[in-house]
């Protein structure tokens, strides 16, 4: 083995440690994160947390009960929103579509996906904050229904795609009608993988603060209906976490903790069904 | 298509829960330098009274402009709206825009200096100078000339403004605009100025969160909030002359010539106020009021709740080092009151 | 079928699904043309009262209603090549980890783990951000860089903790996951014959991988680098908390400064005034429109690089 070899395969071993080492870094990153969260916010997390309403500033104690509805709320109702037209129009582009319709529907989706969050705050500002008059639960919820819609429609069309030829004929073939046949098997046959494409987008949208500012705006009680505005998670941990208090940074970590929680839950849980792949039975 | 409906029928049920009970919600936005003592009193109103009043504290540029819109019932500011501000509310909304003095409060300069736990003590042309960027040590001559004795560091100097629409950032501006010709004319005064250096806080709050983890930091704050927050903060010179540190009585002084002559419309600048110990960063702190209000309700739970502040409620305010608005001013806005239809 | 009249075709379910599902379908069109309009219409008067010249000028003040967009470009552009600059290297690194070296079984978890950074959401990462990575910083990072490399510009000036820089490490930790996963899916698509042939022509590993295999997948990594940069421009939240909300413009990295998307965040609900608000939704269209250019970039990228991965580049 001459010189020149030897040094190569000590670059070659050298550089391919240093990929470990990038890695390593990228995935301690995540548990350094959680660490964190656990620590700081772990000693925060009572009772008091999630039942009681924000007290007067300055003030120890109090809670983020209203803030942990307020995001509730706002999911349920982007939901509503953003789910039925994703997996609606997704039948569509799925089943009944020609190519140059869906490309355009495919290419708006995926516009709608890349725009900045906070530009779609000022869409939803525009649009249901000002003719209104009024912050409101519902201007929020339907800028972060908007945001749902992208993921829901492109995974419901690919889960419908994916579902074989066999079945779809199987069923018209025993004299189903298209509709039919969509929606007691084509649908049930994607049903897990469409079903945790809504979790994911939900996850998503739980933790987007920018576009919520301008449209739920926040709100110290409970906010009854949609048409007030709300004081929701995320929004309440920015908050606090700028303001001078100890108590409320305390409460910013500890809220940090619950979103980050049920984020991450959500997302392990939708992943790992997806992963376990087959969300289509084998012929 | 059964799992479907049963779906369907559980998510409306859950609407309708959340349509369900609906007391009184009043929503307001704007200042944070009045935040303290406002959240205090929505409280207890709140506990006496049943009627919930929503504030959000956003800075009076938010406020001013989020009443003027109509989006919320009222606003709040400490920089008076100017005029092109009020008939642009005309214009768009029909009516006139009516302003109520709350309480009086201090903007102060706050700092954050290693070895430094008094008060310093500040000059016009030192404030003026650190703010407009021309002044850019601690140990300055134009600082060190008014503190004989404090250690001043050789440090460089980071000043801390308002990032967002600040009626604080109007007191204070409006201040340096009467004691300085140049910063008049450079920046001028407004809730939102092109400052010429510095770093931007959120918020009375963030501007004190920035100062406290920031060494060798001075910004402008509420009162309250340095005190609340344990940040030291500095005298200022006043127009007669003498260092003088913001507190209940000095802040009372500056009030006291205005009130007599205060108009009808009750905007009035007490920058720089006349009086041997009146504090010259002094400010009444307004709730922007619309004239008329669609909904009888909430028009009498707001007139109720102003009515019981500026009474009763300035019982509670010199705990939190506001001063209370001077009788005269009082009197006159029991009577203006009655405006609001 | 076309002599049927519409009304007729109705009546059957088929057809009414037919209609109903693309209304649905038709809507994303329909809200994605509105947001556009919206922009554009919101935006007129900041466009028509200055023009081009927007994009160059540094003041930004709300009393005299002089709007310049400079500082907010600048400061956009600057963290996002910072958190490149550090990202591009550190997750190429790690996509070659996990897609050359590591057996699938620790492949493929890391990898999930990968997917879960990517899900966090902002303002976690802005709250650690204030808390941890600001004080660490000012500091020590901070002061460090400040008297081992201070001779450049980059690095002179009050060190505050928030700035530029800090602003560009968080987001880096923002986009990695972006750039490991694309990166390492195309490095994986890249045929086993490539690798091989280099091996038998006696390169090393490193060599194999990085003169064959990486050169091969360059265009998809190219892809995964306009994501990420994507998704940097539009970030709101974390960068409003770290980077000090003051529209400067300045050589140093340690200089507090501002973007686009942070001074939206801050200054929309107060804007003063027409003019104001209409040269913040100015700049939001511009926000827009860089990312759209991005993303369209981007996946044309994705787009050749599965045409080229497919059965061609065999010997």
């Amino acid at each position: 083995m001459n010189a020149r070899l030897r040094w190569r395969k000590l670059v070659s071993g050298f550089m391919l440690t240093m990929t470990g080492v990038c890695a390593l870094v990228a995935v301690s990153v995540l548990f350094f994160i959680l660490g964190y969260f656990v620590y700081n916010g772990g000693v925060s997390i009572n009772w008091d947390f999630f039942t009681k309403l924000p007290t007067q500033v300055g003030q120890a104690g109090g809670g983020m009960a209203n803030a942990i509805v307020g995001s509730a709320k706002l999911l349920l109702l982007a939901s509503l929103i953003g789910v039925p037209i994703g997996f609606f129009g997704g039948i569509y582009l799925a089943e009944f579509s020609g190519t140059k319709v869906a490309f355009v529907v495919r290419y708006a989706a995926d516009l709608l996906n890349g725009v900045p969050s906070i530009v779609i705050g000022i869409f939803a500002y525009a649009l249901l904050v000002l003719p209104f008059k009024h912050f409101s639960t519902f201007a929020g919820s339907f800028a972060l229904g908007i945001m749902m819609i992208p993921i829901t429609l492109r995974s419901t069309e690919e889960f419908l795609l994916g579902v074989p030829r066999a079945l779809r004929e199987g069923s018209m073939a025993l004299g189903a009608g298209k509709w039919t046949t969509i929606m007691r098997v084509v649908v049930p046959a994607a049903y897990r993988g469409i079903m945790t494409a809504i979790l994911l987008a939900l996850a998503r949208v739980a933790g987007e603060t920018a576009p919520l500012l301008f449209t739920a705006l926040g709100n110290q009680y409970w906010s009854p209906g949609w048409n007030q505005p709300t004081s929701s998670l995320p929004v309440m941990i920015y908050t606090y976490a700028l303001s001078p208090y100890e108590d409320w940074h305390r409460q910013a970590w500890a809220g940090g903790l619950v979103l980050l929680g049920l984020i991450l839950m959500v997302n392990i849980v939708a992943r790992v069904i997806l992963s376990r792949g087959i969300a289509v039975p084998r012929s | 298509m059964k799992r479907l409906a049963g779906t369907l029928l559980l998510v409306v049920a859950f609407g309708g829960m959340l349509l369900a009970d609906n007391p009184l919600l009043i929503n307001g936005a704007g200042a944070t330098f009045p935040y303290p003592i406002y959240s205090k009193w929505f409280d207890e109103y709140h506990k006496a009274n049943g009627t919930q009043i929503n504030y959000q504290s956003v800075g009076s540029g938010a406020g001013i402009k989020q009443v003027t819109e109509g989006t919320v019932d009222f606003g709040a500011s400490d920089g008076p709206m100017n005029d092109d501000q009020v008939k642009a509310y005309r214009a768009k909304n029909g009516i006139g825009i009516l302003h109520f003095p709350t309480v009086l409060g201090a903007v102060v300069p706050t700092y954050n200096i290693a070895g430094v736990s008094g008060a310093l003590n500040f000059t016009p042309e030192a404030l003026s100078g650190i703010f407009l960027g021309r002044i850019s040590k601690w140990n300055d001559p134009a600082i060190a000339a008014a503190n004989k004795g404090v250690n001043l560091p050789g440090n460089d100097i980071v000043v801390i403004h308002r990032s967002d629409g600040s009626g604080t950032t109007y007191i204070w501006t409006d201040y340096l605009s009467k004691v300085n010709s140049d910063w008049k004319d450079k920046v001028g005064k407004g809730t939102s100025v092109n400052w010429p250096v510095g770093l931007g806080g959120k918020g009375n709050e963030g501007v004190t969160g920035l100062i406290k983890q920031t060494p060798n930091s001075i910004g402008y704050v509420e009162l309250i909030y340095a005190a609340q927050n344990k940040v030291p903060y500095g005298s200022v010179k006043n127009a007669a002359g003498s260092m003088v540190k913001a507190d209940l009585a000095s802040v009372t002084e500056a009030a006291a010539a205005a009130a007599k002559t205060i108009p009808d419309d009750f905007r009035v600048s007490i920058t720089n106020a006349p009086g041997k110990n009146a504090y010259p960063i002094s400010s009444f702190t307004w709730l922007l009021i619309p004239e008329k209000f669609k909904d009888a309700t909430k028009r009498d739970a707001m007139k109720g709740f102003l009515k019981w502040a500026i009474t009763d409620g300035q019982g509670v305010v010199e705990n939190l080092s506001y001063a209370k608005l001077p009788k005269e001013v009082v009197d006159k806005e029991l009577k203006a009151i009655s405006k609001v239809q | 079928m076309g002599s049927r009249s519409f009304l007729s075709r109705l009546r059957n379910g088929d057809e009414i699904a037919r209609l109903v599902t693309f209304l649905f379908a038709a809507s994303v069109v329909l809200i994605t043309v509105l947001l556009i309009y919206e922009l554009w219409v919101g935006a007129a008067l900041s466009r028509h009262k200055f023009g081009l010249v927007f994009f160059f000028t540094r003041v930004w003040d709300p009393i005299a209603e002089q709007f310049g967009a400079l500082p907010f470009i600048y400061g956009t552009l600057v963290t996002a090549a910072v958190s490149l600059l550090l990202a591009v290297p550190l997750g190429i690194g790690a996509a070659i980890f996990l897609a050359e070296l590591a057996p699938q079984k620790l492949s493929d978890p890391l990898q999930f783990f990968i997917d879960l950074l990517a899900a966090i959401p902002s303002v976690i990462y802005g709250l650690l951000g204030v808390f941890i990575v600001i004080p660490m910083m000012r500091e020590w990072v901070q002061p460090a860089l400040k008297n081992t490399l201070g001779f450049l510009p980059l690095f002179r000036g009050p060190v505050y903790g928030m700035g530029f820089l800090t602003a560009g490490i968080v987001l880096a930790i923002m986009v990695i996951p972006y750039i490991i996963s694309v990166s390492r899916e195309v490095l994986l698509s890249v045929p086993r014959d490539q690798r091989e042939a280099a091996l038998a022509l006696g390169s090393t590993r490193w060599e194999s991988t990085w003169k064959v295999v990486v050169p091969f997948a360059k265009t998809g990594i190219m892809g995964s680098i306009f994501l990420a940069l994507a998704r940097a421009l539009g970030e709101t939240m974390a960068v409003t908390m770290v980077i000090g909300n003051t529209p400067t413009i300045s050589s140093s990295l340690f200089s507090p400064g501002y973007s686009i998307a942070a001074v939206i965040a801050n200054e929309f609900t107060e804007a003063t005034g027409d003019m104001h608000l209409s040269a913040l939704i100015e700049l939001g269209l511009v926000l827009f429109l860089l990312t759209f250019i991005l993303n369209g970039l981007a996946r044309l990228l994705m787009l050749l690089t599965t045409q080229r991965g497919s059965g061609m580049g065999h010997a």
